[in-house]
């Protein structure tokens, strides 16, 4: 281990594993992975389920196998790894940002990096966080540590058991249960429609007989040592418990399975502005926080469903990450902003400059030697390319949409395309439009047959059509296919 | 007309099975999904996968997949043939844990290495 890294990626999932590789692969040369754990892999090792990789490797995976392809890989190239590691605090700077953190093998050690990429994951909402009330009994887990217990502990956590929410964690968990002899007496969400992959309610719920309550919720835990009974209630429209609708289930275990937030302590302690709706925080169209140099992929972003979604979204990280520590667009990135934020310029104008020529005007600009001289031609560049276009297009959502990422995009970044990812707020049964505007024109809109807010959605821009918005703001919004 | 929702990968397509037209599919995202729809309306069949117990200093469970999809109902009686394994590293993944279940083709494997 180094004093001073390229890159220090935190979070050993496939996330950051994507991230490190996809950053190795575009030229860095020192970069550290930091993992909590023992073991590198993340939430997937404890996925012992298959139906990862489908997408990304074109076979059908276990959380597992997909975790060893990822790690295989990374123990063919120059990346440092270090396990049973915890970080503590990010500290950000003008010039490389410092790391503290906590290591089995080194102890308390600050490291140094010019970049740094957030992979910490998520983790669960608790009993705590929706407030159920009744006794303080045992038996009452989140899904995601039951999983753990069972798949990497090898203990069993109940005989008779029901879940509340149907996230994928709680579905997945309802059929291990089974699988190992357990009874699952009922999975009980509170919405009208299912939170988890409609796969898993197939083949974990209905495979199995297991009941789902739709528009139900546990209205009351009993029980003295261990949990003995629940009470489980049908929920009116504005998810108020009906009077009379009681139904009393004998169980000794509770799973929870009511959510992930992502872990953004280190984040937020960082200054990263984060997202009140994804609890991530607010990036740009390469994975940038609001903090230059600071990056984020995976769950810790918004909550993927998808293993292959974020590898995809953690190599873009990787690369850009990449990019940012080679120089070759920051500085004077750096300097467009304070313009844009300092002079009241004209950011609806449609005509911009070639961006081969502004890569090659920033190029000559930087190899100046000459301070004065470097600043002016940077003045000037950045003044052109401010008067061109506008810098930065914001995604603004409409009430169909509940979040996107990402949230921003500076166009002349943009390559060739931009992924878009989003969640519907509510089920939209027949076909419907994703639509893109700018005021009232269309310029980009991809057909459904369906959407369900439990299954992410991804869209791709094109650099043409990003170039073709006038403004600076792009409203995403699902409308009626006409 | 029978309808699913294909389980083969995440999207979760919605499809139509047509028993009487020669159990023709429609609503595939791709070709994998025409062939679960058929199989589904046919002879239903699933990948299990589960964990055993494993001599390991590390983890006490070693996670397992069968290699190819197994009858519906002969789920539960796969998973009773798991209790008895107890395995000994190294392992590797893909090794045999069980081999041909039920006197078919299809095997549990392990579906991680643990080398200690
Ligand atoms: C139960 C479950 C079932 C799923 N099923 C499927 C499926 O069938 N198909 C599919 O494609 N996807 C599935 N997914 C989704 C997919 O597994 C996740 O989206 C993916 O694993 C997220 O990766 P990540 O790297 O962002 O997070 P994680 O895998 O959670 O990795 C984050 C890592 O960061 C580490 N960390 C956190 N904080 C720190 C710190 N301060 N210092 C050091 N390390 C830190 C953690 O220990 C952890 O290892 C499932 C997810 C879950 C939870
Ligand atoms: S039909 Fe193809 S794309 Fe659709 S869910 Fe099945 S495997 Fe996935």
């Amino acid at each position: 281990m180094h004093d001073e890294y390229e890159l220090i990626v935190i979070g050993g999932g496939p996330a950051g594993l994507g991230a490190a590789l996809s950053a190795r692969e575009h030229g860095l040369e020192r970069i550290l992975v930091v993992e909590r754990d023992v073991q590198l892999g993340g939430i997937l090792n404890q996925c012992i389920h298959n139906g990862f990789g489908l997408h990304y490797f074109g076979e059908e995976l276990t959380g597992p196998e997909y975790a060893a392809r990822l790690i295989d890989r990374l123990n063919g190239q120059a990346i440092d790894v270090l396990c049973d590691a915890m970080v503590l605090e990010i500290i950000p700077g003008e010039n490389g940002h410092t790391l503290r953190l906590m290591s089995a093998d080194c102890g308390y050690r600050t490291v140094g990096s010019q970049a740094i990429i957030l992979a910490m994951g998520c983790r669960e909402r608790t009993r705590g966080a929706i407030q159920i009330p009744g006794t303080r009994a045992a038996g009452i887990f989140t899904a995601g540590t039951a999983q753990r217990y069972v798949n990497i502990e090898g203990y069993m956590v109940g005989r008779r058991i029901i879940i509340l929410g149907s996230g994928d964690i709680g579905l997945i968990m309802a059929r291990r249960m089974v699988l190992e002899g357990a009874t699952v007496v009922a999975c009980v969400e509170i919405m009208p429609y299912p939170g988890g992959l409609t796969r898993n309610i197939v083949q974990c719920l209905q495979d199995f007989d297991i009941p789902l309550y739709l528009s139900h919720t546990i209205t009351r835990i009993e029980g003295k040592q261990r949990v003995e009974k629940v009470i489980v209630q049908e929920v009116d429209d504005r998810f108020h418990p009906i009077d009379g609708t009681d139904i009393a289930f004998d169980v000794d275990t509770v799973l929870l399975s009511v959510g992930l937030i992502p872990e953004n302590e280190l984040s937020r302690a960082a200054g990263v502005e984060i997202d009140s709706k994804t609890s991530g925080p607010i990036v740009y169209e390469n994975g940038e926080t609001s903090v230059p140099g600071i990056f984020a992929c995976g769950n810790v972003l918004h909550v993927h469903d998808l293993v292959d979604f974020v590898t995809t979204e953690s190599e873009g990280a990787g690369k850009a990450a990449a990019e940012y520590v080679l120089r070759r667009i920051d500085v004077l990135e750096k300097r467009i902003y304070e313009k844009v934020s300092h002079d009241d310029v004209n950011l609806q104008s449609p005509s911009y400059d070639d961006p081969q020529k502004v890569a090659c005007e920033a190029e000559h600009a930087r190899a100046s030697h000459d301070d004065v001289e470097r600043s002016a031609l940077i003045d000037d560049l950045s003044k052109k390319l401010v008067q061109g276009r506008s810098y930065c297009l914001s995604i603004v959502r409409d009430e169909t949409i509940s979040y996107t990422v990402p949230q921003r995009i500076r166009v002349q970044r943009v390559d060739k395309q931009v992924s878009v990812f989003f969640r519907v707020k509510n089920p939209q049964k027949m076909p419907k439009c994703i639509v893109f505007r700018d005021g009232e024109r269309i310029v980009a809109s991809f057909r459904r047959p369906y959407m369900m807010p439990g299954e992410m959605e991804r869209v791709t821009l094109t650099r043409e059509q990003l170039d073709d918005v006038c403004g600076n703001e792009l409203l995403i919004s699902v409308e009626e296919i006409r | 007309m029978k309808e699913y929702v294909c389980i083969i990968c995440p999207r979760g397509c919605h499809l139509a099975v047509d028993e009487e037209n020669d159990y023709a599919v429609t609503g595939n995202g791709c070709l994998r999904g025409a062939a679960y729809g058929r199989e589904e309306a046919m002879h239903p069949t699933r990948i299990v996968t589960s964990s055993v117990r494993v001599r390991s200093r590390i983890h006490p469970r070693c996670p397992v997949k069968t290699d190819k999809a197994i009858a519906k109902s002969d789920i539960m009686k796969a998973m009773l043939l798991l209790d008895d394994v107890e395995l000994s590293p190294p392992v590797r993944r893909g090794d045999v844990v069980i081999a041909s279940l039920f006197g078919g083709e299809a095997n549990f494997i392990a579906t991680r290495d643990i080398d200690e």
